[in-house]
């Protein structure tokens, strides 16, 4: 039986890179081919990732009897319990199950690196997401005629970049994937962008590659721990046998001279697991795997506490837990790295003055795909990465991250207010409203050791995460609708525009619904999260709470108002203007729909199949500090 | 008595040391027919296959020697041992030369690098029919003290072996005999290069006389004799008499010229501008490579990381290995990183305002040796294996990046960037592959130039931490901030990196402005594959990196001492304690007899041969 699993996300990753190599046989002045060759490429990267939804979704519901699939109710929705589950297997020589997607072969073998895929309730959501707005902005691109083939090459490289890092679980593959989508922004922006457009995409690419730095040093920080205290038998048996001459190898011989690194983000996890209950003074309760030897070899493992360890190896485990990882400035330094590495790409107020510009400059598509999935990489990242790796520090300066979201959205919509370009408008409003991402994230309450409230901050992170979701399809649909208008106006001056409305009904309605959306409507999708966030918050901290509900006013203000200027009265010389065009209306039609449908039906849509991943990723790293 | 003894040694070793110098005997041999075959006057022969043929068999030679290939042949394999067993014990030519997997190596480099330049400037056509045999000596000249200073184990071969590499590229550098610029370049190289060989001379005549021997091996004994007098850390340097002190300095002086790095480095922007792009692409690859194994064998060695020949200063003093290890490393560590550290920051800087391209370039090659010096910093076999990679992949991005500058020149006669606005929509592959190039050289994944980045910084973290474990603070401190250091820097090159594709496809074409239609430009189709070779190595090798990580590893492997099983009680017969510097931590009277019962055929040839 074929690895289904492995093979699927291999192809929904690299299928756009696929077609983007094929765009290179079509000779010159076959620019409409091109197009609809781009748009059968991520067309068929939509359908493989629809694929992998329902097929996830199945998984979910299935019935335990059927061995080829596992059950994922509850805690068994999270990717810790699937690779686990596969280590297992692993270790026991029992057949791999090939539709849990979760699936790793080695690659550099000298670091441990590995080609590990997975996806959970976390990813998948975005991944679709990436997949769908990437069709919706190639047919959103069909206008650009300045050397189409380099272009359309390099969005579908930038999407095999996007989708790879949603789905690599092993942190150096991340990184590669996080790094790939760089470079054909750079050029996507400083190509086809306005007037300013060098100046923003060299300001893009300084900003992110200095969060790339971050973040790489991170990644040598995790590697160099030492951590086969936690890693399944089957990994540690490996390395007994590549470091030892298998007649000698005894468990006192393995000591200290057997040691694991990996970049294994969810060996990383537990890694992180174990420093939060030793920082937080509870040594006794951090949860090892020891190696069961049988003649000279590794036969087995079991999950023990360090208090009912033999003293021999309490001692050479307590030994390893004084590595620089378990110390206090280290956590906070990776925790800090990691978190100022993604938030530059979210943004957070002190680094996001690259948004504002690369927006306004970008073409339309490339300001969808930039508002509606690379500002989702930041939040992914601190999700996937620097909470579940670094949980003491992030609960340490939860009060903090929690400001710095408040900073955010009040500062966004204040600055939002202020503009005067439509465009630069909306990316103020996305700073704001990727705010409460970060608001719901930090809601991580503990006294005294003890989490309060864990099922508060659960709603906390799911509106975060749902948030992403609906920002994603409200933000995207604003730039294509202010795109949609400089298409024919060719400025964005907000105070020139008026009475778009009157020719244009069906532009005007649509711009209603998604601007509504975007300020959070209920019934529409951009309620949702901020609610939920908003509720979070309250047990948090009721200040934070308070002041991120009155800024929905603000919100109100400037969207409400941006709408008077654009649509209402009458201006004789927009009058002949052409409503949208079949086009735009196919373009922007899904997301309008999304929008409504997921302020309709949350629990239906996305919930049902991303709750269960997300409040498992909470739920473990809220019991580390023991549920009050 | 042993004098005869070791005159015995050297006949009865005479034919394996020969064998291990097979690969330079190659190189010599090509150097003569080209020599031999130009004196016949009908004979008008394009030397370039010439060249080819000898440096590409030294070039499989060593690859066999060095991954102990095994041939099959009729069932059984037969393993290719003729070349002699490497081993860094019983080194070749009374020990003035060393070959070990270290050598090995870097000579699949230069030898491989030296295939590479041959196959490009016939592409380019840099020397001309009547001129090719005079380019091609002076290249395998070059290559061939360049294969020795990868290989030189004594202080006279490292003179021998630097002025071998030096001479032919002063040469080089002049080449292009009708350009004044290209002259200038030359006098301006020979001069300074001369310079930096007197004070580099007259730094290991210092050594040489202080410790009575020019054997490195030797010599570091001794050093650390004077180190361990000193005290721990900086102190240490104060240990030693100003005699020995001056000497290290001097021959780091020599080797800092080589290697371009600052305050040394004045030479390279202007002798890359005024030589022609595959010289420059000569000078930055290959004699940076050869440059940056001397120093790395030089600084391992004083760090008493390679087995030093069972040392006596280890066998008669109390010192651990690891602790003169990490003592020499507390004394040196901090001067390399300080340097790699300026070096790395003023290439990058520098490269900002320029806008020609082989000055941008060789500014890029001097940020690139401070990276390679940060390997070298932490002074131990994993920081030799990050360099070892990075060197590899630095073939290729460099050597590209230099042939595209040759190809564009060779087509428009420019090489100022303000000639190539909007060059990608004249020839797209030329502007794709001159992206990778660079963009590995600024080290983005997937690029090979992300990989061998990765193992300095790694390397410099893993250093970092460990010092922090052993309690030396300071030491870490150094690392964690030469790794600082190392991330701003790859940000700022970016900026001139991006500059030259920002120029390249961002801005509109000259022509575009003025309204006619932009020329394309025709590559020639071995300049294209050619191109296209090294960009797919370095996209294969950023992705693939295992197998070259694995070689490199092998390459440093002799410097670990880890790997060995335990050092031996008894020194071989023949290979006694070689030192007589560290016995005595007083050291030696200079020049004087040599007590102890070392074989006098590892100290300086003067002794051994009167």
């Amino acid at each position: 039986m074929p690895e289904t699993d492995m093979l699927l996300m291999t192809l929904v990753i690299f299928l756009p890179s696929v077609f983007a190599l094929g765009l290179l046989l079509f000779p010159k002045g076959t620019e409409e081919w091109m197009r609809w060759f781009a748009l059968l490429g991520s067309a068929a990267t939509l359908v493989v990732s629809l694929f992998m939804l329902v097929d996830y979704y199945n998984l979910l519901n299935s019935d335990t009897s059927n061995p080829a699939r596992i059950s994922m109710h509850g805690d068994q929705a999270t990717l810790d319990y699937r690779v686990a589950e596969a280590g297992k297997r692993d270790g026991q020589m029992t057949p791999p199950v090939f539709q849990d997607y979760v699936s790793r072969k080695p690659w550099i073998e000298k670091f441990n690196i590995e080609y590990f895929l997975g996806l959970d309730g976390i990813s998948l959501p975005l991944i679709v997401l990436t997949t769908a707005l990437s069709f919706l902005a190639i047919i959103a691109s069909w206008r650009i005629e300045r050397y189409t083939k380099g272009y359309l090459m390099l969005f579908l490289l930038l999407e095999t970049g996007m989708v790879g890092t949603f789905l690599a679980l092993d942190f150096f593959l991340f990184y590669i994937f996080w790094e790939v989508m760089l470079l054909p922004m750079y050029f996507l922006i400083g190509v086809w962008g306005g007037p300013r457009r060098e100046y923003a995409a060299i300001k893009f690419f300084l900003y992110t590659l200095l969060g790339s730095v971050f973040i790489l040093i991170a990644l040598l920080g995790f590697y160099f721990t030492d951590i086969q205290d936690f890693v399944d038998h089957s990994v540690y048996r490996k390395q007994v046998e590549a470091a030892m001459d298998p007649r000698t190898a005894t468990p006192e011989a393995a000591e200290g001279k057997v040691t694991v690194h990996t970049f294994d983000m969810i060996a990383l996890k537990k890694v992180g697991a174990a420093a939060f209950r030793k920082l937080s003074g509870r040594v006794d309760d951090v949860e090892v795997n020891v190696p069961i030897w049988k003649n000279n070899q590794v036969t087995g493992g079991q999950t023990m506490k360090v208090k009912d360890l033999p003293p021999a190896k309490k001692k050479q485990v307590l030994d390893r837990l004084e590595q620089s990882f378990f110390k206090e400035p280290f956590q906070l330094t990776m925790f800090l790295l990691l978190f100022i590495g993604f938030a530059i790409k979210v943004p957070l107020f002190p680094f996001h003055t690259w948004l504002p510009d690369a927006h306004v400059e970008a073409p339309t598509p490339i300001s969808m795909i930039l508002a509606g999935v690379l500002l989702k990489m930041g939040g992914y990242g601190i999700i996937r990465i620097a909470y579940p790796i670094c949980p003491w520090a992030a609960q340490y300066l939860a009060w903090w991250l929690a400001l710095f979201g408040i900073i955010n959205i009040v500062y966004g919509a204040f600055a939002a207010m202020a503009q005067t370009d439509f465009k630069r408008l909306v990316a103020y409003s996305s700073i704001s409203h990727m705010g409460y991402v970060i608001l719901g994230l930090a809601a991580w309450k503990v006294v005294d050791g003890n989490t309060v409230g864990s099922q508060y901050w659960g709603w906390g992170v799911n509106g975060a995460m749902f948030q992403m979701i609906a920002h994603g399809i409200s933000s995207a649909g604003m730039f294509f609708l202010v795109g949609v208008i400089y298409d024919r106006a060719h400025h964005r001056n907000l105070d020139n525009f008026r009475g778009l409305m009157e020719p244009m009904p069906f532009y005007g309605g649509v711009s209603a619904i998604i601007f509504f959306a975007a300020l959070g409507l209920p019934g529409l999708c951009g309620f949702v999260g901020e609610f939920m966030v908003v509720l979070a918050t309250w047990n948090f901290d009721k200040t934070f709470a308070i002041l991120a509900a009155l800024t929905v006013v603000i919100t109100a203000a400037y969207i409400l108002w941006t709408l008077q200027r654009v649509y209402f009265g009458t201006n004789p010389a927009y009058k002949d203007y052409q409503d949208m065009t079949v086009r735009e209306i196919l373009c922007i039609a899904p997301l309008v729909v999304l929008a409504i449908a997921l302020g309709v039906f949350p629990k239906y849509l996305l919930m049902s199949w991303m709750e269960p991943s997300v409040t498992g990723l909470v739920d473990s790293l809220a019991s580390l500090a023991g549920k009050g | 008595m042993f004098s005869q003894q070791a005159i015995d040694k050297l006949e009865t070793s005479l034919i394996a040391d020969l064998m291990a110098f097979s690969p330079e005997l190659l190189v010599c041999t090509g150097i003569v027919v080209m020599l031999l075959l130009r004196l016949l006057p009908r004979l008008r022969l394009h030397m370039c296959g010439i060249s080819l043929f000898f440096s590409g068999s030294a070039l499989l030679l060593t690859a066999i020697h060095f991954w102990d290939v095994k041939i099959p042949l009729g069932g059984s394999s037969v393993a290719l041992d003729f070349l002699g067993i490497v081993n860094p014990k019983d080194p070749p030519f009374s020990g003035l030369l060393v070959v070990d997997h270290f050598t090995g190596y870097l000579r699949i480099v230069l030898l491989g690098f030296a295939v590479l330049i041959t196959w490009l400037s016939m592409l380019t056509g840099i020397p001309d029919e009547e001129d090719s045999a005079d380019f091609y000596t002076l290249l395998l000249g070059g290559t061939l003290g360049m294969m020795l200073m990868a290989s030189a184990n004594h202080l006279l071969m490292v003179f021998i072996a630097v002025e071998m590499a030096s001479l032919p590229s002063y040469a080089l550098a002049g080449f292009m005999k009708g350009r004044r610029q290209s002259s200038e370049a030359s006098l301006k190289y020979v001069v300074y290069g001369g310079g930096a060989s007197g004070v580099m001379l007259y730094g290991i005549s210092l050594l040489a006389g202080r410790f009575g021997t020019g054997y490195l091996p030797d010599v570091a004994t001794g050093i650390h004799a004077e180190c361990l007098k000193g005290g721990p850390g900086i102190a240490g340097i104060g240990g030693m008499d100003a005699v020995v002190l001056l000497g290290i300095v001097f021959i780091l002086v020599g080797l800092a010229f080589k290697l371009s790095a600052v305050p040394f480095h004045f030479w390279c922007p202007d002798v890359f501008e005024g030589a022609a792009a595959e010289v420059g692409a000569f000078l930055s690859v290959a004699s940076k490579a050869a440059a940056m194994a001397l120093t790395a064998r030089l600084l391992l060695v004083l760090a008493g990381t390679a087995d030093l020949g069972e040392a006596s200063f280890l066998m008669t003093t109390k010192i651990k290995p690891e602790e003169l290890t990490e003592l020499m490393q507390k004394a040196i560590g901090p001067v390399v990183a300080f340097f790699a550290a300026i070096t790395a920051t003023f290439g990058n800087l520098a490269a900002y305002p320029q806008t020609n391209l082989k000055r941008l370039l060789a500014y890029s090659t001097i940020a690139h040796a401070g990276y390679m010096l940060m390997g070298l910093a932490v002074m131990n076999a994993d920081g030799a294996k990050a360099v070892l990679f990075y060197l590899f992949a630095y073939i290729f991005m460099n050597l590209g990046a230099f042939a595209v500058v040759a190809f564009l020149r060779n087509k428009t006669g420019s090489e100022d960037l303000k000639d190539f606005r909007g060059l990608v929509y004249r020839s797209p592959l030329l502007v794709v592959l001159l992206g990778v190039f660079l963009l590995s050289l600024l080290g983005l994944p997937p690029l090979v130039g992300f990989a061998a980045k990765f193992q300095v910084f790694s390397v410099l973290f893993d250093a970092g931490q460990h010092h922090a474990h052993a309690g030396n603070s300071t030491l870490s401190y150094v690392y964690y901030g030469l790794l600082i250091i190392g991330g701003i820097n790859t940000v700022i090159s970016t900026v001139y990196y991006l500059k030259v594709l920002k120029v390249m496809v961002l801005e509109r074409p000259l022509e575009e402005l003025e309204g006619r239609p932009a020329v394309p430009l025709r590559l020639s189709i071995g300049a294209v594959i050619f191109s296209l070779l090294l960009g797919l190595s370095i996209f294969v090798g950023g992705i693939l990196w295992n197998p070259i990580a694995e070689a490199s590893d092998r390459g440093a492997q002799d410097f670990r001492r880890a790997a060995k099983s335990s050092l031996p009680t008894q020194p071989p017969v023949g290979m006694g304690a070689g030192g007589g510097g560290g016995a005595r931590p007083g050291g030696p009277p200079p020049g004087g007899p040599r007590p102890g019962g070392g074989p006098p055929f590892r100290a300086a040839p003067s002794e051994a041969r009167p």
